[in-house]
């Protein structure tokens, strides 16, 4: 049914999409846009919904907060540690697989297991691995020697411990969309390449790595945006304290202690802004990015 | 350089199918050599052995005198055309006639010079840095021939290299094909299923059929003395005519009968051209015109015979409608001899 487009038209289209439109608009776009103007709010009172002014004392208040400095720090740490080696194991891994025959689909489930198993539950794992006596990871240290290392407990350690589980969580999802990718790269390439004289390393980065360039860039724009949005695996992790004498604090966890813990609905607003305006600038680089260099068939 | 296969076999793992039986052959140097045959025969497989992609079963290769036979494809140093050109996407085409060279490592200039010449022995030089995906199909083909001589290999494979282009264009490249073997020198192996192909730029051809060589000669051997009934049946169009020996040989006089006889003649083959056209029935076969069809200047008459036998008969002047009994004969050199096993026999015109 091809009808031209009417006013009347229009206003019968508009009765389609009320329903859902009504759900996104009350869940979705008002609190964004009432977010943005919290941010702007001096003194705010959200009981009586009053509010002094416009200004910027919550962005004052935030910048001069030593730990939203950290919490900064503490993220862009955790995304570009997570990020990079995530892609880089999850590649290895799914060419790995695509070059098994036997057993790939069952290989294939137990890497997507993770991805489909609740955070919290992989962290309460994870705390037993963890564990600073009884853990297995530093029993299997204590095999080459290494001293048992108190991973959750010790400020220099939660990081790193927090990484490595995110790591393994997100692989699962990585190896699926890279295995997707692998598939649709035609074996014909790779024949030439051989003949052509390229090792299996030149292939890799001759073929492999160009012809997968639009997954490349999927999986990282998606990773990238996860990773700054980082909380649940630091909350269940360390049990719902961040890190150690607040040694895992990340721009979520300190929204969210601003707004439930010390009800400072301004800042908590100025700080999502924040992060905000951080992915959307390095989302523009990246579609930058992918524009000059991935190729598209 | 000259390749010789030694009693090469080929089975795929996982299945006992044997996709090459047992394959001995010389392929000359500096020539164009065809391996043609039906889809399913193992001439892509004969292809794929020569460089390298696939290693053999059983038997031996030979590149000039020497044992390539454990060698793999980056070792060999062939260049191949591919059916669908495998071109890389994301490299422009420049680049990609420069990629051996890249992975050979030639110095960039050298690289680049040697890229300039061949973009002007295929004539692509005006689309150096287009992407392949902007190329229409026979320029995509040229820059794949450029890609594949770049490295100068040693032989030259080409896997049915024009069955992705259109009919008129396809003889344009043919030629092309042609025209830069013989510049470049280059010893070639070119797979395809058209005999046209093999036929008219080949200075030799190998006919193959469910993994075995057939006959292998120069192209116009193998329409005039074809070594068995695939091969006469394999190449022209219309189809060659068989008839059993005893259909025909009340029209041979005695002596040539007992000739015929005396070697084991089963079947007899005539081309539809041979055949001319003879007063009432006193041909080598008479029937029913059922069909006559007339497409530009190719003329085909479809005649029924008594025993239900179709024959296809063209070049001749036609004097007769459908329906028409007509009757048919040739001369004798243009009867092709088989035996039981589908084998040529060769007879001597003793008169």
């Amino acid at each position: 049914m091809q009808n031209r487009k009417t006013w009347k038209t229009t206003f019968q289209a508009f009765w389609y999409i009320l329903p859902l439109f009504i759900i996104i608009g009350v869940f979705n776009i008002y609190p964004i846009i009432k977010s943005f103007a919290m941010a702007f709010y001096n003194d705010y009172n959200i009981f009586t919904g009053e509010t002094s002014g416009y200004g910027l004392t919550s962005f004052e208040t935030l910048f001069s907060d030593q730990e939203f400095a950290e919490s900064l720090m503490n993220t862009f740490v955790y995304v570009l540690f997570v990020t990079p080696l995530s892609i880089v194991i999850s590649l290895a891994i799914s060419i790995l697989l695509n070059n098994v025959n036997f057993l790939k689909p069952l290989f294939q489930s137990i890497y997507f297991l993770p991805f489909v198993t609740s955070t919290v539950a992989i962290s309460i794992v994870w705390r037993w691995l963890y564990h600073s006596n009884y853990g297995l990871i530093n029993y299997l240290l204590g095999i080459f020697g290494i001293d048992s290392i108190n991973w959750l407990t010790n400020p220099d350690w939660a990081m790193p411990a927090a990484i490595i589980m995110a790591i393994w969580k997100s692989l699962g999802f990585n190896i699926l969309l890279f295995l997707v990718g692998l598939n649709n790269i035609s074996k014909t390439y790779y024949d030439a390449a051989r003949i052509d004289g390229a090792n299996a390393w030149q292939r890799f980065t001759n073929v492999t790595v160009p012809l997968l360039g639009p997954t490349i860039f999927l999986v990282s724009i998606l990773s990238i945006i996860n990773n700054f949005k980082v909380f649940d695996e630091i909350y269940a992790l360390f049990n719902g304290q961040p890190g150690p004498s607040n040694s895992t604090i990340t721009v979520v966890y300190y929204l969210y202690k601003k707004f439930y813990t010390e009800f400072d609905y301004g800042v908590a607003s100025a700080s999502g802004i924040v992060l905000f305006l951080i992915i959307f600038v390095i989302t523009l680089i990246q579609l930058w990015m992918n524009k000059r260099f991935v190729h598209y068939r | 350089m000259k390749v010789r296969f030694e009693n090469v076999s080929m089975k795929y793992d996982g299945n006992d199918r044997t996709i090459l039986d047992d394959m001995s052959f010389d392929i000359q140097d500096h020539s164009l050599v065809s391996i043609l045959g039906p889809s399913g025969c193992g001439k892509s497989t004969t292809l794929m052995l020569i460089s390298g992609l696939l290693m053999p079963t059983d038997g031996k290769i030979f590149f000039g005198d020497t044992d390539v036979t454990k060698k793999d494809a980056n070792a060999r140093k062939v260049g191949m055309v591919f059916q669908n050109y495998a071109l890389y996407p994301h490299l422009s085409v420049i680049d990609n006639i420069m990629f051996p060279l890249k992975m050979a490592g030639v110095n960039k200039k050298k690289r680049k010079e040697r890229a300039l010449e061949l973009a002007e022995l295929v004539q692509i030089s005006e689309h150096l840095n287009k992407k392949p995906g902007q190329l229409s199909g026979g320029q995509q083909q040229r820059v794949a021939i450029a890609r594949a001589l770049s490295k100068e290999p040693s032989i030259l494979l080409m896997d049915e290299p024009l069955s992705n282009l259109d009919a008129k264009l396809r003889k344009g490249m043919r030629e092309e094909i042609r025209r830069i073997q013989k510049e470049t020198g280059v010893t070639t192996v070119f797979v395809t299923h058209d005999q046209e192909e093999a036929l008219s730029i080949s200075d030799k051809v190998m006919v193959l059929n469910e993994g075995l060589i057939q006959q292998h000669s120069g192209p116009q051997a193998l329409y005039d003395r074809p070594d068995n009934i695939f091969v006469a049946q394999f190449l022209g169009s219309p189809e060659i005519s068989t008839f059993d020996f005893d259909d025909l040989k009340a029209g041979f006089d005695s002596s040539l009968r007992d000739r015929l006889q005396s070697k084991d003649v089963k079947l007899i083959g005539i081309r539809p051209e041979s055949f001319t056209q003879v007063d009432g029935e006193s041909g080598l076969i008479t029937g029913v015109v059922d069909r006559i069809e007339i497409v530009g200047k190719e003329r085909t008459v479809r005649l029924k015979l008594d025993n239900e036998q179709i024959v296809d008969i063209t070049d001749v002047d036609i004097n007769f409608t459908e329906g028409d009994k007509v009757s048919f004969t040739t001369n004798f050199d243009a009867m092709h001899f088989f035996d039981g096993y589908g084998n040529r026999v060769v007879i001597k015109d003793a008169e």
